[in-house]
């Protein structure tokens, strides 16, 4: 594309715009270089989108409304008699995984939620099936994109931007929400039917009895993985034994190991200033000398700790030893402190005396053991007496080894 | 999931078999397979294995399982112990 050079006749330029770009679609009724396009910028004062620059974007969506926005993942709308329904796709777009990304590794977690209401997949007719689920916006990719091929509802319920699993714990996943958003989506004129299918994961907060009393529709508990959902339609809404039970597989577990990480950046910088803090202190009083020398291996101790407790026990959960997750964290946290401590060996063999080595290894373990033991919140197996039994045990020895740890390392600068 | 055990002998589980009617609610939300119905009778089939989420409780029309439940987390149990349990939050 050759530059305009300002002697080309503007005005005869009535075939191939001259300035570049397709026209597009429904393009051709001005062209991009006719100077009243040009004025019209001008009188937009729209000069950062240049006019002759790249290709004209579509049309409006016949679907646009004025002051709502199209949602990516929504690909057109159904007529029902409540109203148009939004169908979405069952793929996930770029903006989705983005999305997936952030709320996994914590940042951009909160308020990730789809508005609540009714959807479909396919082509949702009166007797096409209702998946209800919770409006954490990873529940419904989740769901969405295992539909494929498949012409169901989806009633998307207020949980509070919180997956179907916590927010039945919460009791935001509950029956009156799910009889509220039946009633407020009109459902009862949208399908011929009266049957819901819930996750079997929101069953502690839904009594299918209730439900069943208060809005006339009957609770079908599907399977605890959207995967399963095609197999369990195609069976009549039948679950088989291994679609009841939850899984804890290792993509499961480092899926919500990030946030563990996210969750301990907050102490973790003041976690290795205390720990260089600590390392000043010897015989000549405070020196940044030894804050300088020492200081590096007690916050790598901090950091293998961090490690170990929030990446290793989710990672290696079912070959640690104990059934305690402290005793877990405790065992992986010792391992990554001896292996620090050799690093520090092998790097200066004099630099950590022996007491200080076992001040490495007793803070590892320790933080270790308290990350493993907030992992218990992340699991799909743990009961709450069983964590207060735990939490009860292990705090206090936790405590026992950061102090222990601290007096150590300060003993063996002396 | 077979791999995974917790502590065992805490969970607040309670089946009262004189009131269950053998629906088999309970069997069909339990995720992990802790309650199983036979011969008309819910039987507690492995009680080490409950987490004590509620849902058997929730759903048995009859009323015949009790459990306290709650949310297996370090992290919220914490906040209780600290704040109170109207101001804890989880997950
Ligand atoms: S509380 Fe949950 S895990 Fe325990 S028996 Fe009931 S449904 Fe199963
Ligand atoms: S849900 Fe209740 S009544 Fe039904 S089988 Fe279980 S314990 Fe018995």
């Amino acid at each position: 594309m050759k530059p305009l050079t300002g002697k080309e006749p503007i005005a005869a330029a009535a075939g191939p715009c001259a300035c570049g770009g397709a026209s597009g679609p429904g393009g051709g009724a001005v062209s991009c270089c006719d100077a009243s396009c040009d004025a019209s910028v001008a009188a937009d004062g729209d000069s950062g989108q240049p006019c002759c620059g790249g290709p004209q974007a579509p049309a409006a969506s016949p679907m646009a409304r004025p002051g709502y926005e199209l949602l990516p993942f929504v690909a057109s709308f159904v007529t029902t008699l409540s109203g148009p329904v939004p169908v979405v796709r069952t793929t996930l777009g770029r903006g989705d995984v983005r999305g997936t990304l952030g709320a996994r590794l914590g940042y951009g977690r909160d308020g990730y939620r789809v508005a609540p209401g009714l959807y479909g997949v396919g082509s949702p007719g009166p007797d096409s099936p209702v998946l209800v689920t919770a409006d954490y916006k990873l529940s419904f990719d989740a769901l969405r994109r295992e539909l494929s091929g498949i012409d169901a509802w989806i009633l998307v319920l207020d949980t509070r931007g919180v997956n179907v699993w916590c927010a039945a714990g919460k009791g935001t996943f509950s029956t009156g929400e799910v009889v509220r958003q039946v009633a407020a989506s009109g459902l009862e004129r949208v399908v011929t039917h009266r049957r819901l299918i819930l996750p079997q994961l929101a069953a502690p907060g839904v009594s299918a009895l209730k439900v069943k009393e208060r809005c006339g529709f009957s609770v079908v508990y599907g399977p605890v993985r959207a995967a399963d959902l095609p197999a369990f339609l195609r069976a009549g809404n039948r679950a088989t034994p291994a679609m009841r039970r939850v899984s804890f597989t290792l993509a499961e577990r480092l899926a919500v190991s990030p946030v563990e990480l996210y969750h301990a950046r907050k102490w973790l910088w003041w976690a290795v200033l205390a720990a260089l803090a600590v390392s000043g202190i010897g015989p000549g009083g405070f020196s940044l000398s030894a804050v300088w020398e020492r200081g590096p291996w007690l916050a790598a101790a901090t950091g293998a700790g961090l490690v170990a407790g929030a990446l290793l026990v989710p990672a290696l959960l079912p070959w640690l030893p104990g059934r305690a997750f402290a005793v877990k964290g405790a065992f992986v946290g010792a391992i990554g402190g001896l292996f620090t401590v050799s690093a520090a060996v092998g790097v200066f063999p004099g630099a950590v005396p022996v007491s200080g080595r076992v001040g490495m290894v007793l803070l590892a373990a320790g933080i270790s053991s308290y990350l493993a033991m907030n992992f218990t919140g992340s699991t799909p197996f743990t009961s709450p007496s069983g964590v207060e039994r735990e939490m009860r045990r292990a705090m206090p020895l936790q405590a026992a080894a950061l102090v222990a740890a601290t007096a150590s390392w300060i003993a063996s600068a002396f | 999931m077979r791999t995974f055990r917790y502590l065992s002998g805490v969970s607040t589980l309670a089946l009262d078999t004189a009131r269950c009617v053998g629906c088999g609610w309970c069997e069909v939300v339990c995720p992990h397979g802790v309650l199983a119905v036979s011969d008309g009778k819910a039987g507690i089939v492995d009680r080490d294995r409950c987490m004590e989420c509620g849902a058997c409780a929730a759903n048995c029309p009859a009323g015949a399982v009790r459990v306290t439940p709650g949310v297996g987390c370090a992290a919220y149990i914490l906040q209780v112990w600290l704040k109170g349990k109207a101001k804890a939050s989880c997950c």
